[in-house]
């Protein structure tokens, strides 16, 4: 869809709907990129949330008379893994952690990055200096680096990963609703309600929050992509769930070392994982493209 | 609509000449924003374009360059000059005539000055890209514009970056460029509509000297019928994107044979005030909304059958006098009864003060604005606050509001003592107080539907259940015309007076004793501002409110206020009673200010001699 024809069905929808996001969601699908982006997740988050009860044996014991690194055969489709279990129920089974321990890490990375950027796009100030630069501190540390630096400390603990990934969310969550909402706080509206005397959390929630919703819509679906990686890194490097349970990063550690025997466990996770963070990814970008659109049109419009 | 050129300037060519002109706008489907467009200037003619918002004018305006927004496309029809067309050039070749043969002068000149480059560069460049002459010729031209714009030529001046002129000075660089390479044509897009009166005033003398001196055809898109009676010879007046009435300005302005012409005329605020303000109902329609006969039928007082079903054709009223109107006769027979008469001010009790302020220093941090400022507003009057951008006038009216608290002095309401700050008041003041800004495109959440934003004072200060809210959300929408349906709208699905209207509502609601409107009409329409004022006056009258009007347009507050509060560079220069002040100004600033205002009494009155 070309930039102008974005823009002005964009500017259609503007007129009918009456909901700004389902502007923004309308626009989103009318590009090929999202519907490409939905249908990968879907199809990925569908696997794994139906996968578990459909697996063909059980994902965390051998199977009986398959030796460790079988190829392929009718028995086992896609043959087993480096102790003999089948490695289609173990994919089957494999990505609900990835998918669950991301999501609850990008939410709250989200919860909390949003909060301090809307107080410190409000505040200015002091406040705002202490609470984006010790974001700048947090962005400093690179993810994987602070999450092995926790489980060293704590122990390989499900929360603490989820946290970790949270944490370092968080800064890059908060830069971009500061920036979103620096210009939002500065409008008349806000005013407004200032001068009615309305408290500041309602200011921020209910009158500057719905006006960033585009950005942070965008936001989440690429921090979301890219913690899709990092919480499957953090597993591979056995900071998630921990054997003989079933997991994509998990896979792919115990496998490596019969990459060349048997390539199908180490590269069916791979191909799973590269796919969930092209889809998201897409999502977002479809998202993010639309959202330009709408606020092209509507300045053209003037 | 085609014309013939004035008289005096023969049977010559003329320097612009527009034919049949269509542009079209992609929507998916593709609709018309302007069509069936003529007309004709002739070499030091300044024709101007007027119409409300979205009417078609700033599309017509860029055509004449060749040029069109982003997703329109002209059509059909010519654009000629000096007899060429130039539409029928290949791309390339329009571009290199456009700053040469036509220029443009934006609205906002700071958008249209490189912020990273120095005048000179700026300059230097206008003429070097069109291969003027040795760079001591370039030089010898700059000084010689510069001279023309009234700006300094030396060094020092040239030196300096946009951000360092002030707005004035930077729409006079604007206007150099536009007349450095000596066009035929030069198309100016609401030039001034940014400036104080005074700038105004020396940037439209500017641009009428330089029309004249250098034979230039100027095309002036504008709003402000004022400002167009005083500087263009003849007007064209746009409506829907088609042009609905073209004649000479003063016989427009007298006896308009287009009911939309007339009722843009009574919407023009006049400094002597003797007649009253009437807006237009209703608003224009935009492309693809547009009803089938005639495009202002629906909120015209002169309609018949025919006008619903056919568009009128165009029609002489006389030599160079055209009009589009079915109904022409009877206009032209109702044009010359009498305008409506003002309605007179209530009388105001002058024993107590609603709010009371005394001598009051603020600061906008180490900036001082405001240097021991006192006001009175008594309950049931309206106290007008006039003074240019920088005069501080906003500033005291969030003091008062409590949006500015860094001042020093002291400010009592009702008798008691206001803490500065809204957040450290007490609900009952901040309730008794309200506020209504100057751009409702900027005071309305945008995420937020009219019913929502209406009902947040409700709850926040009455404590009131949905019922309760929807019917004074009701009530309060019938006190400012808005039809109750638009509660479940949103702020982009109206249009700016409508807008307006929902910020003056919510101020309403929370039942106030004061009510402070920021230049509330600023951004609006003439005909807008003309409903708007004529709705807050009617307002005031039947609610008793104490109102501080707060405008740089001393035109619009004869109609409005009681008594009038001048301001300038922080303090306060004249005050009385409105007819005092703009009948017999004392301080020089008023007679300056007044001086300034265009009128179009005056305009007219100077055409007639």
């Amino acid at each position: 869809m070309t930039d102008v024809a974005l823009e002005a069905a964009a500017l259609a929808l503007e007129d009918t709907q009456r909901r700004p996001w389902r502007v923004l969601f309308a626009a989103a699908w009318s590009q090929h990129r999202t519907k490409i982006g939905l249908g990968i997740t879907a199809l990925l988050v569908g696997t794994a949330i139906v996968g578990q009860f459909v697996t063909p044996y059980p994902p965390d014991q051998g199977v009986a008379n398959q030796l460790p690194f079988a190829p392929p055969s009718s028995d086992v489709w896609l043959g087993t893994d480096t102790l003999g279990r089948d490695v289609f129920s173990r994919f089957l089974a494999g990505g609900l952690s990835v998918l669950v321990l991301s999501g609850i890490a990008t939410a709250l990375g989200m919860v909390l990055g949003v909060a301090v950027g809307l107080v410190a796009a409000y505040s200015r100030g002091k406040l705002d200096d202490v609470l984006m630069r010790s974001m700048d501190v947090l962005l400093s540390l690179p993810q994987i680096v602070f999450a092995l630096v926790l489980a060293a400390t704590v122990g390989p603990e499900l929360w603490l990963l989820v946290v970790a990934v949270g944490v370092t969310t968080m800064p890059r969550a908060a830069r971009v609703t500061r920036g979103a909402a620096v210009e939002v706080v500065e409008r008349d509206f806000v005013r407004a309600a200032e001068a009615i005397g309305l408290p500041r959390r309602r200011i921020l929630f209910s009158e500057v929050l719905p006006n960033i919703s585009s950005p942070l819509i965008v936001e989440t679906t690429l921090r979301m992509s890219f913690n899709v990686a990092v919480v499957a890194g953090l597993s591979f490097l056995g900071f998630g769930l921990q054997p003989p349970a079933a997991d994509w990063g998990l896979m792919i550690n115990e496998n490596k070392n019969g990459l060349t025997l048997q390539p199908w466990p180490v590269l069916l996770p791979v191909i799973a994982i590269a796919l969930l963070t092209i889809g998201t990814s897409l999502i977002g970008d479809g998202l993010s493209r639309a959202a330009i659109g709408i606020e092209r049109g509507r300045t053209s419009r003037g | 609509m085609s014309t013939e050129t004035p008289a005096e300037t023969g049977a010559q060519t003329p320097a612009l000449e527009l034919v049949d002109l269509r542009v079209e706008i992609d929507y998916g489907h593709r609709e018309d924003i302007v069509d069936g467009i003529a007309f004709s200037v002739a070499a030091g003619e300044v024709l101007s374009l007027v119409g409300e918002s979205g009417s078609g004018k700033t599309t017509i305006g860029l055509a004449v360059l060749g040029h069109t927004r982003r997703g329109a496309r002209i059509t059909s029809g010519e654009v000629r000059i000096e007899g060429r067309d130039i539409l029928s050039l290949p791309p390339l070749e329009r571009q290199r005539l456009r700053g040469r043969l036509v220029s443009y002068v934006p609205q906002d000149p700071a958008a249209a000055l490189n912020p990273a480059l120095r005048i000179e560069t700026q300059l230097e460049e206008t003429l070097s890209s069109h291969g003027f002459g040795s760079s001591d010729d370039r030089r010898a031209r700059i000084a010689e514009t510069l001279a023309e714009v009234l700006l300094p030529g030396d060094s020092a001046f040239l030196h300096r970056y946009p951000h360092q002129l002030s707005g004035g000075q930077q729409q006079r660089v604007a206007l150099a460029m536009a007349f450095a390479n000596r066009p035929r044509v030069i198309v100016l897009d609401e030039p001034t509509t940014g400036l104080d009166v005074t700038t105004q005033a020396h940037v439209l003398e500017t641009v009428r000297a330089l029309c004249a001196a250098h034979g230039v055809a100027a095309v002036y898109v504008s709003h402000d019928l004022a400002v167009v009676a005083t500087l263009a010879s003849r007007v064209a007046v746009m409506y829907g994107g088609r042009l609905v009435e073209l004649g000479p300005t003063g016989t427009l302005f007298q006896v308009a044979a287009h009911p939309y012409t007339r009722r843009l005329v009574e919407a023009i605020p006049e400094l002597s005030g003797q007649h009253a303000l009437v807006g237009i109902p209703g608003t224009a329609p935009r492309p693809g909304q547009r009803p089938a006969g005639c495009f202002f039928e629906p909120r015209c007082t002169f309609a018949v059958a025919r006008c619903r079903a056919e568009f009128p054709p165009v029609d002489q009223v006389a030599p160079g006098h055209e009009v589009r109107c079915w109904e022409r006769d009877r206009v032209l027979a109702d044009s010359l009864a009498a305008r409506p008469q003002a309605v007179p001010l209530p009388d105001v009790s002058a024993d107590r003060s609603l709010v009371l302020v005394q001598e009051i220093d603020a600061a906008h941090g180490p900036r001082q604005v405001l240097f021991g400022v006192g006001v009175v507003v008594r309950p049931h009057e309206c106290v007008a606050l006039v003074g240019e951008s920088g005069s501080g006038k906003t500033t005291l009216a969030r003091c008062i509001a409590g949006l500015h608290s860094n001042y020093d002095g002291e400010i009592s309401f009702r008798g008691r003592p206001l803490p500065p700050g809204a957040r450290t008041r007490d609900p009952e003041t901040r309730r008794e107080i309200q506020y209504v800004f100057q751009s409702p495109y900027s005071s309305l959440n945008p995420r937020k539907s009219i019913g929502q934003i209406i009902g947040q004072p409700l709850r926040l200060f009455f404590d009131l259940g949905g019922r309760e809210v929807r019917s004074r959300t009701a009530e309060v929408l019938e006190t400012v015309q808005l039809s109750a349906s638009v509660v479940e709208r949103f702020p982009h699905h109206l249009s700016g007076g409508e807008r307006q209207r929902v910020a003056i509502a919510r101020a309403l609601v929370a039942n106030p004793q004061l009510l402070i409107c920021d230049e509330v009409t600023s951004a609006l329409d003439v005909s807008v501002q003309a409903a708007i004022v004529d709705l807050l006056a009617d307002l005031q009258r039947e609610l008793g409110l104490g109102l501080l009007f707060v405008t740089h347009n001393l035109a619009l507050i004869r109609t409005i206020a009681h008594e009038v509060v001048v301001m300038s560079n922080g303090r306060i220069v004249e005050r009385g009673l409105v007819d005092d002040v703009l009948d017999r100004p004392q301080a020089e600033y008023t007679k300056k200010l007044l001086s300034d205002t265009p009128s179009l009494e005056a305009a007219i009155a100077a055409s007639r001699v």
